[in-house]
């Protein structure tokens, strides 16, 4: 078993005449928290589509595990554990909390037509096993007591957990968050940090970041990509990266 | 007081500009010559009517302003699962019991709003769960009836032999039209599907050497009794089911005998859909609907999940074509052209989305409205469009919302 869980090389993503992301290489390693940070606009997101399978890239190659991934759609990409939050949370809104992660675990749960039409035994636990595994998770994030309510109608804060909560029920291998802490209040950011920490000791889950609060990035980072209009501009340990003056350049200005 | 006296009387002078070319004119023709006379009557008590109507409106609507947080004018509460359980089982009973008490036309119609049902589920599941809006409904619904025709006319086969593979054919459409339709949502969806019914029904009308173009096929037999035909005299000398059971032959035990066949027909298809929406498949539909995006980042297919939607769809509108074939004994294209369409998403729509309740009830009201005000019948479609309107301003959400939960929490 190599160190490294997702390994990318390569990557360019042209659209049309726009150059968003230009060579951009890095590599995640087993239970691994690495953040992606940059100006806007630098082409995070992008790499981002790219690696989830959104995007097909341009040129580069995506390694999961070894196996290339390079341009799968986005739900065989998600098989192979790779799943995502996005930057402006995509929750099924009028679906129940209860709901959205029973729905997250249809690819686990193997139920024929008939046994479900039937009601068989078997189609009853598989139902019974999806809810208390959503229960747990509703559990280890807080947000039990609304559990029957209607998604859109939870909290931001609240929302933006259940989304990770959806997709760490898949049992990923790598999570990737886009910009979890935007909009959440300093209280929720400092919850969203441990919770970080927590998910990747409990669950040995790796973790993509992209992230513009500079504490959180630097308090939960193992490493961080810097990138600027689409190129990387470095690599290192949250130190490193601080001190380095390209990235003040890059952020300050000269 | 006073504004709302000078916006009725406003409103009143329009309604008069209105009326008044349209009704208040009334041509008269003496001889040769043709001129306008006025209906002063017409028009001024048009205008009347208006005036007083708005007067009244802006009265209510002060007063309720008045009372503090109304709450919304039609409240129905939200039906409890027990309750829904019981409002259905009352339902079964009634309409078991209905055509032993009632008349021949009365089974009649309650038979037609049975096809109805049973094609308002099948669309709720495209419509109302996977949010696939589908204008070529009933392009399934014909492939079904002519599947059961072109069987009896060219092979023989008999309604029991012919229904599931009825479904069968529907769904194998629903599927074949699933795959180009894939990529397009909403507006471009509608339109695809519309063409794909017309162009079932054009089909259907230029293939005359085999489907009999636009005549049709006729002579389609009723549904047998395990065997046993529903007929006067059998063609073939077997035994019927009146001298099975020794009665004289009276054609309104054949009607009954339809209306139940509908009945379980109807029954089969609540019990099947409603299994379904609480299947993992179901809440894939309605998780689609949703956010497409999403679906694919935790590793949905949508294309498996569209495609099955729309055979499961296609499916249960064949199994109402089959039906309806052998209730008319004939089908020709003119009763699959695109109004039925509208008819049926009228029916799901007014049920509220993804209500199977609702539809029952849209779908009784939309069937039995025409025929008790048939002395309007010009005014039909006035009439549609007007309840279509009335609803969507008062009651955007159907009539019987559904109870969203489908899977809840027991603390």
């Amino acid at each position: 078993m190599s160190e490294t869980l997702l390994k990318v090389s390569g990557l360019t993503m042209r659209f049309g005449g726009l150059l968003a992301v230009d060579q951009v290489e890095f590599d995640v390693r087993r239970d691994e928290v690495f953040a992606i940070i940059g100006p806007n606009g630098a082409g995070k997101t992008t790499v981002f589509n790219c690696v989830g399978g959104f995007y097909k890239p341009t040129t580069g190659e995506i390694l999961m595990d070894g196996k290339a991934i390079t341009g799968m759609p986005s739900h065989k990409v998600a098989r192979h554990g790779l799943v995502r939050t996005f930057q402006n949370v995509r929750l099924f809104k009028n679906l129940t909390v209860l709901e959205n992660l029973m729905v997250a675990q249809h690819t686990l749960m193997e139920t024929g037509l008939l046994q479900g039409l039937l009601k068989l035994p078997s189609f009853r636990h598989s139902e019974t096993e999806a809810k208390k595994r959503a229960v747990q998770w509703l559990d280890f994030m807080g947000i039990r007591e609304y559990a029957n309510r209607e998604a859109g109608n939870l909290a931001y804060g609240h929302q933006r957990r259940l989304e990770i909560a959806r997709c760490m029920i898949t049992q990923p291998r790598l999570l990737m968050l886009d910009e979890p802490a935007a909009g959440l209040n300093p209280q929720e950011k400092r919850d969203l940090q441990s919770l970080i920490d927590q998910l990747r000791r409990e669950f040995g889950v790796a973790v993509l970041l992209i992230e513009h609060d500079m504490s959180l990035v630097m308090g939960v980072s193992d490493r961080i990509l810097v990138m600027e209009h689409g190129k990387p501009i470095t690599t290192g340990l949250p130190d490193e990266v601080r001190a380095d003056p390209r990235v003040i350049k890059a952020y300050l200005g000269e | 007081m006073n504004q709302n006296l000078k916006n009725a009387a406003i409103a009143s002078l329009l309604a008069g500009v209105i009326i008044a070319p349209v009704y208040g004119l009334q041509i008269l023709r003496r001889g040769q010559e043709t001129y306008l006379q006025p209906e002063w009557k017409m028009i001024l008590g048009g205008m009347l009517a208006v005036f007083v109507i708005q007067l009244v409106n802006a009265w209510l609507r002060q007063r309720r302003a008045g009372k503090v947080a109304a709450p919304s004018r039609f409240r129905i509460p939200a039906i409890s699962d027990k309750l829904r359980h019981r409002a259905i089982m009352v339902l079964v009973l009634f309409a078991l019991a209905w055509p032993f008490f009632t008349g021949r036309a009365q089974v009649d119609i309650a038979t037609l709003v049975l096809i109805y049902v049973m094609l308002g589920l099948g669309l709720n599941i495209v419509v109302g769960f996977a949010g696939l809006l589908d204008l070529g409904f009933v392009g399934f619904y014909a492939t079904g009836a002519y599947t059961y025709a072109l069987l009896y006319h060219w092979a023989g086969w008999g309604f029991w032999e012919a229904l599931p593979l009825a479904g069968l054919v529907s769904a194998f459409f629903g599927f074949i039209l699933g795959f180009p339709v894939l990529r397009l949502r909403g507006d471009y969806l509608a339109i695809v599907t519309l063409g794909f019914g017309e162009i079932i029904r054009l089909l259907l009308i230029n293939l005359n050497e085999f489907t009999g173009g636009p005549d049709g096929i006729s002579g389609i037999p009723k549904p047998s009794f395990f065997g046993y035909q529903m007929v006067r005299r059998s063609m073939d000398g077997t035994p019927t089911f009146h001298e099975l059971m020794g009665w004289s032959f009276n054609s309104q035990d054949v009607v009954i005998y339809l209306y139940l066949m509908a009945l379980v027909l109807v029954l089969f298809t609540l019990y099947f859909t409603s299994r379904l929406i609480r299947m993992p498949i179901g809440r894939a539909w309605e998780a689609l609907r949703e956010d497409e995006i999403a679906c694919r980042s935790l590793g949905l297919n949508p294309r498996n999940i569209k495609l099955s939607a729309f055979t499961m769809g296609a499916m249960f509108a064949g199994f109402g074509g089959a039906f309806f074939a052998a209730r008319q004994g004939l089908v020709n294209p003119e009763s699959f052209t695109f109004i039925e369409s509208a008819l049926i998403l009228a029916i799901v729509v007014l049920g509220g989305m993804g209500s199977q309740l609702g539809v029952i009830l849209a779908a009784v009201l939309l069937t039995v409205i025409p025929e008790i005000a048939r002395e309007f019948a010009e005014y039909r479609m006035l009439i549609f469009g007007l309840v279509m309107v009335v609803m969507m301003v008062w009651r955007p959400q159907g009539l019987l919302p559904v109870k969203r939960p489908q899977v809840e929490l027991e603390s």
